[in-house]
């Protein structure tokens, strides 16, 4: 009898807090949400959002660092179709030599991708600071960021902007001492300023939220009257002290205008120049004479 | 001894973040990855009942938020996982779940999860997205976790099972 009494008693209790636990657990979130979307950029949740990053950072890095061998395979075999049938139709099926090739492309590959970095430093005229991807934001959190493993102790702070040896990657919205977390430029909240190579017309890109073949972005022409010519090249336009983007860098190609009738005004859509299914080294660009943990990609001096 | 738990928790939690922003972006359909830190939560859930479903679901919620690359509004993905880990943890039986029930119940936490998340979105205008890219990538979010449900959920289940306390402790 005691027992019975006892048990449907605790029974009722557990009832009982377990919905009291949720409602204190979603009250929790409520205020979090309150408290981060309320307040912006100067959110009382920014200092723990750079300890979660001091934390994590380094985790995700090393990570990283494990999976990068390991995840290029699958590219090589793509991309390296026919030097496959080569290897194959030569040493038959030498499970060890094509296992060294894998690694020698790797390579390869690397130090072509360091070459372009050099290159876009050189011909941009600013100083890098090399990085890798080392996380990626997943799409179910709608938003395009991915955090790179440079940080503060590398010269790195909010409002740079990333590049590779392609175009413009981002921007710079977040730093701990390790690493820092990038807005791509395809991100629904991402805006750009721009212009066309050809007319020189100014304009605003705006991300559209896709990565992947399909990844446009939209220009919006300051000017209306201006028809954007399909396959000229867009490239930044550049602010006060390159915050958050510097100018001259190339972002991509018009892909196609359409008219608007609504608003009356023609809209470009603009291919970016820039991969970002396959980022992985890009460079961050930073002030001259920038103390950095690594070795900065000087632009040369030109005549 | 809880506070070991406690730390072994958050560790799984940890670990399935750091796999999902550093490791399975490699694997992207769509740039869709699996969400482990929900199947944690689920696994939980179908182990240990909603209270402490919820509880770590809030935990690993608010990592999800913190962590880098994370830059959406912080609580969104919290209260995501806390409304899944009650959720999940209320349609346990008190015998041990089948496997048709682990992936029926997966299926539906991934949907809530993910569906919360974005109307969360919808209502802060953080950012604004289409309404079918919505629906899209929710289902690609369902297909990932099932596919990743008998990977994950056994070894998630028996670690929480065997940190269970010791059954004097339960009152009924």
């Amino acid at each position: 009898m005691e027992k019975r009494w006892k048990g449907s008693g605790s029974r009722e209790r557990r009832g009982r807090s377990s919905s009291s636990i949720l409602l204190a657990l979603v009250l929790a979130c409520a205020t979090l949400i309150t408290l981060d979307a309320r307040t912006g950029t100067d959110s009382p949740l920014e200092p723990v959002r750079r300890v979660a990053g001091e934390a994590f950072g380094p985790v995700e890095s090393v990570t990283a660092g494990v999976v990068r061998p390991f995840a290029a395979i699958p590219d090589y075999f793509r991309t390296r179709n026919h030097l496959r049938q080569d290897v194959r139709r030569l040493e038959a099926e030498n499970a060890e030599l094509r296992r060294t090739v894998n690694a020698s492309d790797l390579d390869r590959n690397r130090l072509a991708e360091y070459d372009g970095l050099t290159r876009a430093a050189s011909e941009t005229g600013h100083d890098l600071v090399p990085a890798r991807v080392i996380a990626i934001g997943s799409r179910q959190s709608f938003k395009h960021t991915v955090t790179i493993d440079a940080g503060s102790d590398a010269g790195l702070h909010a409002d740079m902007t990333v590049l590779n040896n392609d175009g413009l990657v981002g921007r710079v919205i977040r730093v701990t001492s390790t690493t820092a977390t990038v807005l791509l430029i395809v991100d629904a909240d991402s805006v750009v300023g721009a212009r066309l190579a050809s007319s020189l017309e100014m304009g605003f890109l705006s991300g559209r939220g896709e990565i992947g073949g399909e990844a446009r972005l939209d220009l919006d022409l300051m000017d209306d009257s201006i028809i954007a010519a399909t396959g000229d090249v867009v490239s930044s336009w550049g602010s006060e002290n390159g915050a958050p983007y510097v100018a001259g860098v190339p972002i991509g190609r018009v892909a196609s205008v359409y008219n608007s009738p609504r608003d009356t005004s023609r809209r470009a859509v603009i291919e970016p120049f820039v991969n970002f299914t396959a980022l992985d080294l890009v460079g961050v660009v930073v002030p001259r004479g920038t103390t950095s943990d690594r070795t900065v990609i000087e632009a040369r001096e030109r005549p | 001894m809880s506070v070991v738990r406690a730390v072994v928790a958050l560790l799984v939690v940890a670990v399935a973040l750091v796999l999902q922003v550093s490791l399975f972006p490699h694997f992207a359909w769509q740039g869709v990855v699996p969400n482990l830190a929900l199947l944690v939560v689920v696994g939980a859930a179908l182990v240990r009942g909603p209270e402490f479903a919820a509880v770590l679901g809030f935990v690993a919620g608010v990592l999800v938020d913190l962590a880098p690359p994370a830059d959406h509004v912080a609580g969104r993905w919290a209260l995501a996982l806390v409304l899944v880990g009650y959720v999940a943890g209320r349609v346990r039986q008190d015998a041990r779940p089948t496997a048709s029930a682990v992936v029926l119940t997966v299926a539906a936490a991934s949907f809530i999860g993910t569906s919360i998340f974005a109307l969360s979105g919808l209502i802060l205008r953080d950012p604004l997205v289409p309404v079918a890219e919505m629906i899209q990538v929710i289902l690609i979010a369902v297909v990932w976790d099932v596919l990743l449900t008998p990977f994950v959920l056994p070894v998630v289940m028996a670690l929480f099972r065997r940190m269970r306390p010791a059954p004097a402790q339960v009152a009924y």
